[in-house]
């Protein structure tokens, strides 16, 4: 169907963001969320994890089962978020479906609901998907789309392609009937072009290889891969020559040199066992283990160009994140062109 | 320093021969797993005879322990120092083998093949999010019943919160005495074989809401899979209520591990409330990869001065027109004549093609490329006050993280792991991480 829409194939408006635990992926989704929100664009950012983490970033009180505005992008666009709860998304799904206010109750006090959410993860998982894959059909009053574009801080990578593949094991179980029909919708919306999985790094070996796995399980899905975020870069205080240089300074002279030098700035005396000479060693193992971070750094680089897919850089914000840390974020990411990705193929 | 907790003494620990299971708990990416590998390793290299089970490890983490499959039972690891007549063994979970082992134990072959081939089972122990907890409860339960090994080691899943291998017993208990299960399980019941007979009058609307929304088939599924584990449910309960004792028994110790980032740290802080809330008992904090400085006496301020003043004494240097090698200068660096290193000097950020050759070379070429004077003393030592600048800036980043955390609770030990450059991934890197763990204070370098 899409593919006759028009020649230049549009931007994806579902952006599922994961990333190896640790690697700020709330954070990302929620930069995403207000960069994509310019131009009096509405955003609505996605939390299924119930962690409270989106309400905490944007240092607001934890959100309700609601959608509510919860930040004003530059240039007038709106982000809107909403915490899913399984339970009460249950409910909500058999209401719109099915008209089952009572009943709904009903199997609430049964403990339905929980066999649903609990024991039956697949339904639940089912629940969180199907929620968001409506809000991006959904028609807002002018009869416009509701939202531009919808952001999920998902579950962690290792779980990402269980977790959108529900869908498709969920109608495999139901085979047939109304389960089956809105498992198979939900999967129609996450494997078209409207979708993009954004996955977060850092340039760290474990992540970098977690990312690297987790793009061949969801290319292996047939899931639309988008970009890679390489999030919490540390600046390069050093640059690679000076850093190796430092790191070979092995010789008598050189040493001396750097004391001395240490010394004029006024560090102490550059004399054996003076204060800046006692400096020297320390710093150099410093510099030491710098540059094997760099070259570290360099390696994983390398293996995620080979991914192939558009990538990002984010900056490591010192002292944590606070609102107007998120906005820099947003701001960098947007200056990186992130509005105009493509999904896989779609370039 | 400001920071006064009581510290978390590693050693005593695990050569308490009353210590038999110790679970590394935590937010996800703080090291959980190289945590739980390096004390087994130490446990067992002190003497103990340890078990590692590890839910979802790094591919070359599990492979330095010789985890080349999922094979679901204990392998003794190998190129350990049994001197002290320990040793360690490791396995990683299989949540579908360990959910099938129970079905086939404790159900006879004809319900137990029913089991096995019901969809919905099947769904069900693939591993959504929930069971993988469950398993390792069990598995845990498993290890302890058979008694082969005197210290246990846990490392818990990924979960979407920390918590949820606490919650999973007393979820599967409370679940198994619903009355929807009940309610599933009736049909069944009052009609001998599953789904022969249909429910009866009081259950229609129920089940006639139920089927709409479902399908009828799948909850002919769901009935005969619940109906089958009818009998297991019994024996599942009472083992995740012994599972759940065993871990509030005096011979379990719980580390909370973090790293000394704001949102480790909170999630840790969630889970000590947890632990002490359900009276489990917390042995302490590990905190992975914290920074410390050989100099830090100098702080970033004075360093930061001192690099400045020196690169204004580098401009001045006759022929030395380089900018001073600093984050601030992102122009051309150098002048090929002056600094052979430069050639190489592409702005890291657009790593080329060819890395890999580049990073071969690294430090094999450096002693080539370290010509005396291939950089002027005033800019090199510079750079290295700025990167000590920046390291203090770190270390003082993390003390207060740290310190915010102590005065919650100021009562919790503290075991700190220095920063490792790279990741670990052989049994010597775990031996690093296993003395630094002992020692607790991250020395500085």
């Amino acid at each position: 169907m899409s593919a006759q829409h028009s020649a230049a194939p549009s931007a994806p408006r579902l952006h599922i963001v994961t990333g190896k635990g640790g690697t700020g992926k709330t954070t990302v989704a929620a930069a995403l969320a207000l960069a994509l929100a310019d131009e009096g664009k509405r955003t609505l950012l996605v939390e299924v994890e119930g962690r409270g983490g989106i309400a905490q970033l944007f240092e607001t009180e934890a959100l309700p089962y609601e959608e509510r505005k919860i930040a004003v992008a530059p240039g007038g666009g709106d982000v809107h978020a909403l915490a899913i709860d399984p339970e009460l998304a249950l409910l909500d799904y058999l209401d719109m479906f099915y008209k089952l206010g009572r009943a709904g109750r009903a199997l609430k006090k049964l403990g339905a609901i929980d066999f649903a959410t609990t024991i039956a993860p697949g339904l639940r998982d089912v629940l969180l998907t199907g929620k968001a894959c409506e809000a991006v059909r959904r028609k807002g009053a002018s009869g416009g789309r509701a939202y531009d574009a919808v952001v999920m801080d998902a579950p962690p990578t290792g779980r990402i392609t269980r977790f959108l593949n529900v869908n498709d094991e969920v109608a495999g179980l139901a085979r047939f009937g109304p389960i089956y029909n809105q498992a198979q919708a939900v999967m129609r919306v996450l494997k078209s072009a409207e979708t993009a999985v954004h996955l977060v790094t850092l340039l760290e070996e474990m992540p970098v290889q977690e990312t690297v796995d987790g793009v061949a399980e969801l290319r292996a899905a047939g899931l639309p891969v988008g970009a890679v975020v390489v999030n919490m870069l540390r600046p390069a205080v050093l640059d690679e020559a000076a850093v190796r240089i430092a790191a070979s300074t092995q010789r008598r002279g050189q040493r001396a040199a750097v004391a001395k030098a240490l010394s004029q700035a006024g560090l102490g005396g550059a004399r054996r066992g003076g204060l800046a000479e006692r400096l020297v060693d320390p710093l150099l193992e410093q510099a030491r283990e710098h540059a094997e971070r760099v070259a570290l750094e360099r390696r994983e680089r390398a293996e995620i160009e080979e991914l192939g897919l558009p990538t990002y850089e984010l900056e490591l914000l010192g002292d944590g994140i606070e609102v107007g840390g998120l906005y820099r974020l947003a701001n960098s990411l947007r200056e990186q062109g992130i509005s105009g990705t493509q999904r896989e193929g779609g370039r | 320093m400001s920071w006064q907790t009581p510290s978390l003494d590693i050693d005593p620990l695990l050569d308490d021969r009353t210590t038999r299971i110790i679970v590394c708990c935590g937010s996800g990416g703080v090291g959980k797993t190289t945590t739980a590998a390096a004390l087994g390793l130490r446990a067992a290299e002190r003497g103990r005879t340890v078990v590692v089970l590890t839910i979802d490890p790094a591919r070359r983490l599990a492979q330095s322990m010789g985890l080349t499959e999922l094979d679901n039972t204990p392998r003794r690891v190998a190129g350990i120092d049994e001197s002290a007549g320990g040793q360690l063994h490791a396995m990683m979970l299989d949540m579908k083998r360990t959910f099938d082992d129970i079905v086939v134990q404790h159900a006879d072959p004809e319900r137990a093949q029913a089991i096995l081939e019901n969809p919905f089972y099947q769904s069900l122990s693939a591993g959504f999010a929930g069971t993988q907890e469950y398993m390792a409860m069990e598995k845990l339960g498993q290890l302890r019943a058979r008694d082969e090994w005197d210290l246990i080691i846990v490392d818990t899943p990924p979960s979407r919160s920390a918590l949820d291998f606490l919650d999973a017993p007393k979820r599967l208990g409370s679940f198994l005495d619903g009355r929807f299960i009940k309610l599933l399980m009736a049909p069944a019941k009052a009609g001998g074989r599953a789904g022969m007979k249909f429910l009866n009058v009081g259950l229609s609307m129920m089940t006639g809401a139920l089927d709409k929304v479902v399908g009828a088939h799948l909850l002919r599924d769901v009935q005969t899979f619940v109906a089958a584990m009818d009998t297991m449910f019994g024996g599942f309960r009472k083992r995740a209520d012994a599972t759940y004792r065993l871990l509030q028994a005096p011979g379990t110790a719980f580390l909370v591990v973090a790293a000394p980032e704001r949102d480790a740290l909170r999630e840790a802080s969630y889970f000590v409330e947890r632990l002490a809330a359900e009276s489990m008992p917390l042995a302490g904090l590990v905190l992975n990869r914290v920074h410390v400085s050989g100099a830090a006496r100098l702080t970033a301020e004075r360093a930061l001065a001192a690099a400045e003043a020196l690169e204004d004494l580098a401009a001045e240097w006759p022929g030395a027109g380089d900018p001073a090698p600093s984050a601030a200068s992102d122009t051309e660096v150098g002048d090929p004549v002056d600094c052979p290193a430069v050639e190489n000097l592409t702005d890291d950020r657009i790593a080329d093609r060819d890395t890999g050759k580049a990073e071969g070379k690294t430090f094999t070429d450096e002693v080539s490329l370290t010509e005396p004077d291939g950089l002027p003393a005033e800019s090199l030592a510079a750079g290295l006050l700025r990167l000590h600048a920046e390291r203090m800036q770190v270390v003082a980043r993390e003390s207060r993280t740290r310190d915010r955390f102590a005065s919650v609770h100021p009562d919790v030990a503290v075991a700190e792991v220095a920063a490792l450059p790279g990741d670990v991934h052989d049994l010597e890197g775990l031996r690093a991480v296993g003395e630094r763990l002992a020692k607790g204070q991250p020395a500085a370098a």
